[in-house]
């Protein structure tokens, strides 16, 4: 019967497309030559490099290749004490009694040199965290810079942003932050602290510390006043003696909320300041009257983007059952589509896990979700023989009971969920301890506001998923933490508001 | 094949919702693959064998017909193993002249027709006019939907339309234009592209070259996304044809990759994927020149037809 | 009314007062503690006030659920509409000017400044009555980004909010850091001078005659130390408020807080007489601000890409 009918039509529910054979594209590597890597980085305390007191050093290395790229310090708690001392005096020296608009002309100068110096950035930060050069290039360093840009302006303009209200800086401001997007995150930490006046203790990730090491270069180059910005380097204990420094007014953290919680525990009572971005467990929602393909793009954008290494990626997927069929076969193609390997090559979508254990994680919550009875699919495509490497992953048949539709994973796996009613979904939605962020489908204004209002979250995109600016703050409710970080509302993390 | 179902129409009015900014990221998002080396060489060869090279123009005579003719079947005959075009692309007045110019290359003849560009004529000579292009020879029709009946809502009519073309083409390919910079926003793209492929078109067509905006990423996007959709739907391929505003080789690959990531490997020929232009051609010889000669070249030794 | 008995015993003319049971308040209820137990606060001379419930931890409890269950109501009202409560609340207090005054002459105030300090806590709502529908837009912004999005942030209330009020200022502290939590649209459970508390009760009268919602204000009487440990690690509450200046007290908060992220303010130093008193920023203290994206098509306009 089939023999008869050659001509016919396949039943479409077989039918899939393919993405894997003709006009393969070639390989695209982006060159390492920009970036000039030293052998072995010091400590940037008080506006040179210097050796680190216990002399110990660790190794940094590519997650795509699992070689060394460079030695870099271990900051110990003399260490800290001399960068916070550092920071002291400097604040009390140069930056506290400085007229705000030549504080201001620092950051913008801060800004045009990351500008310069862009193509150098976006290759150390792609081989030292493995994110793809095409997103390094395009948004991390980028974004970076115009957050300097940003908040330069704000400098002299502090008394418009608090009506009724005399700014004040709060001093040494310690900022510990992730390996995420390390760049930008230290962007926008340094950027609001300065602006606000402030001087800082920076310190980075220790498997991604090399383009706040180039940072560093790029201050001196600045000529920004000696200790205003110390970047030391180091592990948990260099961040724990930073945080418990009684020279440190104010802390600001990046990371997961377990560690925020112990942040917050050791700095109870002392009066420290603190601003914590911690994590997050975004829902993503699918309407059936939405513009499906854009949709499923957000979705991609929204937990792939970074290898899904993202505090607000919406790893929660729920789609309203009458077009869950139609959305989870197009996220099944558009997965095919996704090119995965060498985050040097400029056509990677997704590039390296960033360590050896982040790859165990998720690893371990992929069993786990295969345990928990959740069936899983993952793109076709081949992994590299080296380096720490995932396939993009989606777990269907999901259940808010699931281990995987709770714990933030952190990696690029999504779990997809149904639901029927729109009180169902924002039930589901806001059943979590996170709010980081949210995301709504549909073509209907008033549900858009509805939904938007209700969902329990500090950044709630409508019809589109993972945009950052400058100008927008950013932050949770719930346990992913407090304060703002970005716009207007990034400034109060870093001022004591006084009467007139 | 033969009995088409008589199921109910659909309400096209229903069609999916597009978001434009969403169709934007995305189409910007495909300009940053890095096309190189081999990718490069074979892409431009592809779109080289994907163009239907035009000349729609009050002035066109025999002479230019077969000049351009000549073009389509020895683009640049320094460069050895070069794909011809796919199709030459005339009003039904010059099918005869392509056809005989033509010969036995292989390259199609395609022409436009139903009162081409503005469709403002009644159904009757719409199809006298198809009727005429194929009876002259061509292989391929081009035809305008009614823009106007369109904005009014009459759907019915522009699918009847359509579907009645449609059956004066015969064994013909249609295109179906849907002349998208007069359609207004993204969402009535989509629903055009509905009624077209519903009605039986056999590839569904951005423009007719005369009105601006006339093919633009985005545009192709939901188009390709609503021809992916009616694929799973009914199992039916359709072919995309971006017409006007392509004339630069760099463009075109990014239309391909478009192509090769939204509907996959299946569209990659010219029986599913065209570019309607003119210039497009040399751009592309030019750029294959570069790659087997490693020097920048100058459109004086490409020959202008 | 609220004299105590002693100084009218032995005059037989005399009628024998009613004397005033100081109960809680509880989802728009007076429940007497469920522990059943109470303390005597006293004042200078060492006379008892009164007997009054010596809330127990499931008290508290009780009120973060009133308090939860008040909040998705009262958030949702119109602002305007919350402007009004506090006015009315006000006019409430306004009417009930003279009890309040003598309880706070029962608590050791001087005539001169119990008078004062009530028409300061009258004034303190209209203040807040008039911010419930302008911190709005103070506080939130429209934010220009660079992508074609509109990008708009504005308050919310953070939900239920825990507070441990003033142990002076008994009526002007209570007020003060009650009215900004709920013009914001915040519910919440409140632990009231625990040696001054008679005010507190009275005032939980006033509430319950303004319209107010039940369980958006919820008022408990008791001791700070004991009660301080779950007003900070309560998973269910989501800001504590201390207006205190015990170090070992604010210490614990804050690292009780930590279970699931509790906002903390602690409001030390604050006097309530002065200026610094009141201002808008304490309705900010409650508020989380949320910033949302939604694309802006610009066909043909703007180099629109259509």
């Amino acid at each position: 019967m089939a023999v008869t009918k050659k001509k016919s039509p396949r039943k479409s529910n077989t039918i899939r497309l393919k993405f894997d054979t003709a006009w393969p594209y070639s390989p695209a590597p982006e060159s390492k030559s920009a970036a000039q890597l030293r052998e072995r980085y010091g400590l940037f305390i008080n506006g040179r490099w210097q050796a680190p007191a216990g002399d110990n050093f660790f190794k940094t290395i590519n997650p795509a290749t699992e070689s060394v790229l460079a030695e870099v310090a271990d900051a110990s708690g003399k260490d800290v004490d001399k960068a916070v001392t550092a920071a002291r005096t400097a604040y009390d020296k140069y930056w506290k009694g400085m007229p705000a608009k030549e504080r201001a002309k620092y950051i913008f100068r801060i800004a045009r040199i990351i500008q310069e110096r862009a193509r150098e950035l976006a290759v150390v930060e792609t081989l030292d965290g493995g994110k793809p050069i095409k997103e390094s290039r395009d948004f991390d360093i980028p974004t970076a810079a115009n957050h300097f840009f940003y908040y330069a302006g704000w400098a002299d303009k502090l008394e418009y942003a608090f009506p009724n209200r005399r700014t004040e800086p709060l001093g040494v401001a310690g900022q510990i932050i992730p390996w995420n997007f390390p760049l930008l995150m230290a962007a926008w930490k340094i950027a609001p602290a300065l602006a606000t006046g402030n001087t800082v203790v920076l310190k980075p990730a220790e498997t991604t510390p090399l383009t706040a090491l180039v940072l560093a270069d790029i201050i001196r180059e600045s000529d920004l006043p000696p200790g205003v910005v110390n970047i030391i380097t180091g592990a948990g204990a260099t961040g724990a003696a930073l945080v418990n420094h009684p020279g440190v007014n104010k802390i600001a953290f990046t990371g997961s909320t377990e560690v925020g919680k112990i942040i917050q525990k050791s700095i109870a009572g002392t009066g420290k300041r603190s601003t914590l971005e911690l994590g997050g467990k975004a829902a993503n929602i699918i309407f059936d009257d939405a513009p499906i393909d854009q949709a499923v793009e957000g979705v991609i954008n929204a937990i792939y983007f970074n290898q899904g290494h993202v505090c607000c990626a919406g790893s929660r997927l729920y789609v309203q059952e009458s077009v869950a069929k139609e959305v989870i076969r197009k996220l099944k193609d558009r997965l095919e589509s996704l090119i995965v390997g060498d985050p040097m090559d400029k056509n990677t979508d997704i590039g390296a896990i960033n360590s050896k254990a982040q790859l165990g994680i998720i690893h371990k919550y992929i069993r786990i979700g295969k345990q928990e009875g959740a069936e899983m699919y993952e793109s076709s495509c081949k992994l590299p023989g080296k380096g720490f490497f995932v396939r993009p992953t989606m777990f269907t048949n999901v259940a808010q009971s699931n281990r995987i539709a709770q714990e933030e994973i952190f990696g690029p796996v999504l779990s997809v969920l149904t639901f029927r009613t729109d009180d169902e979904v924002i039930e589901k939605a806001n059943n979590t301890p996170y709010g980081l962020s949210a995301g709504v489908w549909t073509d209907k204004g008033s549900k858009i506001f509805n939904m938007t209002r209700r969902m329990k979250a500090g950044v709630v995109w409508a019809n589109t998923f993972n945009k950052f600016d400058p100008a927008s703050p950013f932050g949770g409710y719930k346990e992913s933490g407090f304060g703002r970080e970005g716009g207007l509302h990034g400034l109060s993390a870093y001022v004591n508001l006084r009467n007139h | 094949m033969a009995a088409i179902q008589q199921a109910p129409l659909p309400d096209f009015s229903n069609s999916p919702r597009i978001d434009q900014v969403g169709v934007e990221e995305r189409a910007a998002r495909f300009t940053k693959r890095s096309i190189k080396d081999e990718a490069k060489e074979n892409g431009l060869k592809l779109v080289l064998n994907m163009i239907d090279l035009t000349t729609l123009e009050g002035k066109d005579t025999e002479g230019k017909v077969k000049q351009l003719c000549y073009k389509a079947i020895h683009p640049h005959d320094q460069l050895p193993g070069l794909p011809t075009v796919a199709a030459i692309c005339v009003y039904p007045s010059m099918v005869k002249t392509a056809r005989r110019a033509l010969g036995d290359s292989g390259i199609r003849v395609a022409s436009v027709a139903t009162a081409f560009p503005s469709g403002q004529a009644p159904r009757d000579l719409k199809i006298r006019d198809t009727k005429y292009a194929v009876a002259e020879g061509a292989d391929e029709v081009d035809m305008v939907i009614s823009r106007g009946r369109f904005h009014m809502g009459e759907y019915n009519f522009v699918y009847d339309e359509i579907a009645a073309v449609k059956e004066a083409c015969g064994e013909a390919r249609l295109k179906v234009i849907l002349e998208t910079g007069e359609l207004g926003s993204l969402d009535k793209v989509r629903r055009a592209s509905d009624i077209a492929m519903q009605a039986g078109a056999d590839f569904i067509k951005t423009s007719t070259g005369k009105i601006q905006p006339a093919a633009t990423m985005p545009v192709t996007l939901v188009m390709l996304e609503a021809i992916r959709d009616h694929y799973y739907k009914t199992g039916v391929m359709t072919g995309m044809k971006p017409a006007g505003g392509i004339s630069k080789s760099k463009l075109a690959l990014h239309y391909l990759v478009m192509v090769k990531e939204v509907l996959g490997d299946a569209w990659l020929s010219n029986e599913w994927f065209r570019f309607g232009a003119s210039s497009l051609a040399n751009d592309v010889l030019m750029q294959l020149a570069k790659a087997e000669t490693g020097v920048y070249q100058s459109p004086n030794y490409f020959s202008a037809d | 009314m609220a004299k105590t008995n002693s100084s009218k015993t032995g005059t037989p003319a005399a009628r024998l007062e009613v004397l005033k049971t100081y109960k809680i308040y509880i989802g728009g209820q007076f429940p007497r503690t469920e522990s059943g137990r109470f303390y005597s606060p006293l004042d200078r001379s060492g006379k008892k006030l009164a007997n009054v419930c010596l809330s127990s931890r499931k008290d508290f409890r009780d009120a973060v659920i009133a308090a939860r269950g008040a909040v998705g109501g009262w958030a949702g009202r119109a602002a305007f509409n919350r402007s009004q409560i506090l006015y009315r609340m006000a006019e409430m207090l306004e009417g009930r000017k003279a009890q309040f005054i003598d309880e706070l002459l029962l608590q050791d105030t001087s005539p001169e400044a119990a008078t004062r300090e009530v028409g300061l806590a009258i004034d303190r709502l209209i203040y807040y009555a008039g911010w419930c529908d302008k911190y709005q837009q103070v506080f939130s912004a429209v934010n220009p980004v660079a992508s074609s999005h509109f990008n708009f942030s504005v308050t919310e209330p953070v939900g239920v909010v825990a507070v441990i009020a003033p142990q002076g200022d008994s009526l002007l502290g209570l007020v003060s850091v009650i009215a900004p939590v709920i013009a914001g649209g915040n519910s919440c459970v409140v632990l009231a001078s625990e040696n001054k508390p008679l005010c507190a009760v009275t005032f939980a009268e006033v509430l319950h005659s303004s319209d107010l919602p039940a369980g958006v204000v919820n008022i408990l009487t008791g001791r700070v130390t004991e009660l301080a440990p779950f007003f900070a690690d309560h998973m269910d509450v989501n800001a504590t408020i201390y207006a205190g200046n015990d170090t070992s007290t604010r210490q614990l908060v804050e690292t009780k807080a930590t279970g699931n992220l509790k906002r903390v303010f602690v409001y030390d130093t604050v006097n309530w007489y002065a200026d610094e008193g009141q201002s808008p920023y304490y309705i900010l203290d409650t508020q989380e601000i949320k910033t949302t994206w939604h694309p802006i098509e610009n066909i043909a306009g703007a180099g629109g890409g259509y």
